[in-house]
């Protein structure tokens, strides 16, 4: 319980980044943060009490295993978020070149 | 320009005596996939991050007679087609999308599993060379026109 | 239960280093502070028994901290002067974030407890080993992604694919628009 409480403040910490700075590298750092928090909320759903990896090694008699299945979803998603992440950084270079800032109130005002 | 003069003589030693063995391992772990910790994902990392090595080290215009670049860009294509036309042909043997059509070995041999390693080494392809043109084509935009104006 | 301990005393520096990492006005500090939460998943992976991700996740927080120190190093990108403004919304985000967390409390009492697993899915893949057996593949995380589960995959790989067209177009359309203005000035 408590291990989920601090995985969901990670998760609010991020969320606390995205809302309040101006600066779009801050936010595109703080919604990798939130990346993570939600990652690790999946696998922590999947641990079990005194089980091991879920693979099987030769000439080792099966035991109890930990959940495989979040470790699979999380395994490919970990992967999309570095290509959103390089996407947001393409994103954020193109908007400096173009109104030469990143803060983001300055951006809205010059393009409206 | 200094940055694309790449770093020291140092650096660019120990660059040209590691950069080989970063990717024999990355296609150690591509090929282990089934059999230890790593696969697709890992191991095209561990390729991609070699050839930011280089291009970091000794700056854009080496790497660019060193590799070519253009048959990345077409590699990336090629690695999803095959992954799409292996689904295609589960249906076409198996009846059903992916199926494993090969003849599945002996457990912890290495050429074992079927389909799994073949699909494994499509996804190191798509996932080193894909994030390799990533960084590419950033670094390349931004030397030619960053902040200038 | 010394995994229990581990977890939260990791978790605790992740969290310290995620404010650290957003209220710091040098850049390049900000970014490396980052990698510091990315790292502790990376352990934090590794101690509840996952080593695939542990690796991955490792290999992939370099990879990030490279792309954003190459593309965001340079002296004079970030100036911003706070406002009065800012400080009202950034009081008011902190109440309301406590808000949904106190609210939140009896969501996460719900959940199952930490270390019991209900595993009714993968179930059947854990028991007896039927997923080596079936796939001959020794690693189950690996005969999940790539056997049982290889549509996801694929979907997964589209996804990345059309992330880096996106990227090279982001990076594209312009400098050939400025290029032909070149030529025609």
């Amino acid at each position: 319980m408590i291990i989920y409480l601090l995985c969901f403040i990670l998760f609010l910490v991020g969320l606390y980044g995205v809302l309040t700075k101006r600066n779009l590298i801050k936010i595109i750092l703080s919604l990798s943060i939130m990346e993570y928090s939600a990652n690790l909320f999946l696998v922590l759903f999947g641990y079990k009490r005194d089980a091991l990896f879920p693979i099987l090694e030769k000439g080792k008699e099966i035991q109890s295993m930990v959940d495989p299945l979040p470790q699979a979803l999380v395994l490919t998603s970990i992967v999309i978020e570095l290509g959103i992440t390089a996407m947001l950084v393409a994103l954020a270079v193109r908007l400096y070149q173009k109104y030469k800032t990143f803060d983001i109130t300055k951006i809205r005002r010059l393009s409206g | 320009m200094k940055q694309s003069d790449g770093m020291t003589v140092i650096v660019k030693t120990i660059t040209r005596m590691s950069v080989w063995l970063i990717i024999l391992y990355g296609i150690y772990i591509i090929l282990h996939g089934h059999l230890t910790p790593g696969g697709g994902f890992a191991g095209g990392v561990i390729i991609a991050l070699a050839f930011l090595n280089v291009m970091l080290a000794y700056g854009r215009k080496y790497t660019e007679q060193w590799l070519n670049v253009r048959i990345m860009y077409d590699l990336v294509s090629t690695g999803a087609i095959l992954f799409l036309i292996i689904g295609i042909f589960g249906i076409a043997l198996k009846g059903s999308f992916l199926a494993n059509i090969l003849d599945l070995g002996e457990l912890f041999k290495l050429e074992s599993a079927g389909v799994i390693p073949i699909i494994d080494i499509f996804i190191g392809v798509i996932v080193s060379m894909g994030l390799f043109v990533m960084v590419w084509t950033l670094a390349v935009f931004h030397l030619e026109d960053g902040g200038e104006e | 239960m010394i995994v229990d301990t581990w977890v939260i005393f990791i978790l605790g520096i992740m969290i310290i280093g995620s404010i650290a990492a957003i209220e710091q006005k040098e850049m390049l500090s900000a970014i490396i502070t980052v990698g510091i939460v990315g790292l502790g998943t990376s352990l934090i992976f590794l101690f509840l028994q996952a080593p695939d991700l542990a690796i991955v996740q490792f290999l992939f927080e370099i990879f990030a901290i490279i792309i954003l120190v190459r593309a965001f190093i340079k002296p004079d990108y970030h100036k911003s002067e706070p406002s009065i403004m800012n400080k009202i919304v950034t009081v008011l985000t902190v109440l309301v974030l406590v808000a949904i967390l106190f609210c939140s409390i009896d969501m996460l009492k719900a959940l199952p407890e930490f270390g019991n697993p209900s595993m009714e899915t993968s179930k059947y893949y854990v028991d007896n080993a039927n997923a080596a057996k079936e796939t001959h593949s020794a690693n189950i995380v690996t005969s999940i992604i790539l056997d049982y589960r290889a549509y996801d995959t694929l979907g997964e790989a589209t996804v990345l694919f059309t992330a880096i067209l996106g990227t090279i177009t982001i990076l594209r359309i312009k400098t050939k628009k400025r290029k032909s203005e070149e030529a025609i000035e």
